[in-house]
């Protein structure tokens, strides 16, 4: 498939914070001092060890084998080689891990900050997404206020595993204020680690923690629907981001079958679960976790039945494809075509401002 | 369509339900504070009896935590998987458009009903009583 004449959107890459030290001067006096004193080594998450083969592509590595910083690597390997129209960067540094609400507040700030000034600033196709200490939801709000009037800021972030499910009143102040600046929530794959990442207990082992990043998707989606926050934020999207795709109609059939039977636990949701997912819900298309047959991702996506559902993703620097299989085979064209172009426009629709 | 004669109105008082078989069919008949109701006795989920559901009521909300509660919109839930279905017109709560159960025309009619069209199903029929009717 040419994604190369279309303008494709990007709509998932990772920026890659080289070091804390880079993002020292855009935190608060008290901060930086204390990142000194205190000898703070940085917020590097476990959901991406630096060697595993899931972080970063071997080609896109830098010359250390570490995860490529900086705007020049990526444009190299994918804005200039799939003439992209726009790229999202989602940047996955470990703000959501922090316990501290104030340090959290200080370093989503930095982050943004940092953001704008090496990635936003650097090329005029680059958009982000809003890192927000969802750790106190006010504050949060606060800080989608103050970059929302930077209309290169396209989406609010929050991480698939925080401290309680994402549908909980608690946590509306923050799908209020991105309704408001007509922002969409983008949900990505990784966890603050408060709790097992999976139901059952602590895995063993790395894959375990990263194929289980699709049930924390399905607890979430589950969440939203219930608690009712597309019924109390009709115009909300939530973008799921890295969750693998393929989970997410059997979990909504299961989701549908069992409101019939108790809707009235839930009257706020007053049509089927499926319905509002897909009014609501888009996911990014890298990854699709489906066997390598086109016939079988055919059919995962009629499933969808509705061809709005998907985003187009580079999943940069991450490894989920080899050479120039961005795009999971056993899409048409025209889905290919909506997927990396109309999709991404309908969803995020400061996209629009700047399409020509 | 002709009417069926399910009961003298005595013997159907307020809370009380039963099934009458009109033309191979079970039917389920309600009676609603005063008000007659009936629907096929089958669930079109899978066949359970309808009869033998809850007579509940069907909360709305106009947002998330407010429960709204009208007493005045009965719905049976099923007995096998707690489907609602409003009583009145037989269309399930949760997609009205697409599930519904056959809902039936009830009538209170006095007088020699044992005439004309109406049948008498499954019990004998005075000429001088007020009984509940059934369309079918």
């Amino acid at each position: 498939m040419n994604l190369q004449n279309l303008g494709a959107i990007d709509c998932d890459m990772h920026p890659v914070v080289p070091e804390l030290k880079a993002l020292v001067p855009h935190l608060p006096a008290n901060w930086r001092e204390a990142v000194e004193s205190r000898g703070i080594p940085g917020f590097e998450s476990n959901a991406y060890p630096q060697r595993a083969p899931i972080t970063a592509r071997p080609d896109w590595r830098d010359d250390a084998g570490a995860p490529p910083a900086g705007i020049d690597r990526y444009r190299k390997a994918v804005m200039d080689r799939w003439q992209l129209g726009h790229a999202i960067g989602n940047c996955i540094y470990g703000v959501h891990m922090v316990l501290s609400e104030d340090m959290a507040v200080a370093l989503a700030t930095a982050v943004n900050d940092w953001m704008a000034a090496e990635w936003l600033d650097a090329d005029p196709r680059m958009r982000a997404s809003i890192i927000v200490p969802w750790q106190n939801p006010e504050r949060a709000a606060d800080e989608i206020d103050r970059c929302a009037a930077d209309r290169r800021f396209v989406q609010v972030l929050m991480p698939v595993m925080a401290e309680a499910p994402l549908g909980r009143r608690h946590y509306w102040p923050i799908y209020k204020a991105a309704e408001r600046h007509g922002l969409p929530i983008g949900i990505h794959a990784g966890s603050a680690y408060r709790f097992p990442v999976t139901p059952v207990g602590w895995p063993s082992y790395y894959v375990e923690d990263y194929a289980a990043q699709s049930l924390g998707f399905q607890g979430q989606l589950g969440s939203l629907i219930c608690e009712g926050v597309f019924s109390k934020f009709p115009n909300l999207k939530v973008v799921m981001i890295e969750s693998g795709v393929s989970w997410f109609t059997p979990f909504l059939w299961r989701l549908t079958k069992f409101w019939r039977g108790t809707r009235s636990e839930v009257p706020w949701v007053d049509r089927p679960p499926l319905e509002i997912a897909r009014d609501h819900i888009r996911l990014t298309a890298q990854p699709l976790d489906a066997p390598d047959d086109v016939e079988t991702v055919g059919r995962i996506i009629d499933q969808f039945q509705s061809d709005e559902m998907l985003l187009f993703a580079s999943d940069y620097p991450h490894w989920q494809f080899d050479n120039d299989e961005v795009v999971p085979a056993g899409l048409s064209a025209i889905s290919i075509e909506k997927m990396a172009v109309q999709n991404p426009l309908a969803t995020y629709p400061r996209l629009r401002e700047t399409r020509l | 369509m002709a009417y069926h004669v399910v009961a003298a109105i005595e013997d159907m008082p307020p809370g009380s339900r039963r099934v009458i078989e009109v033309n191979g069919r079970a039917v389920a008949v309600f009676n609603v504070e005063g008000e007659f109701y009936a629907l096929l006795n089958r669930c079109p989920h899978q066949g359970a009896d309808l009869c033998n559901g809850l007579l509940t009521v069907a909360v709305t909300s106009t947002e998330p935590g407010i429960y709204d509660f009208d007493p005045s919109r009965n719905v049976i839930r099923c007995p096998w998987h707690a489907w609602e279905f409003d009583v009145r017109t037989g269309k399930s709560w949760c997609e009205p458009n697409r599930v519904k159960v056959r809902s039936f025309k009830t009538e209170v009619r006095s007088g020699k009903l044992i005439e004309g069209p109406y049948v008498a199903e499954t019990f004998p029929v005075k000429t001088d009583g007020t009984y509940v009717l059934v369309e079918a």
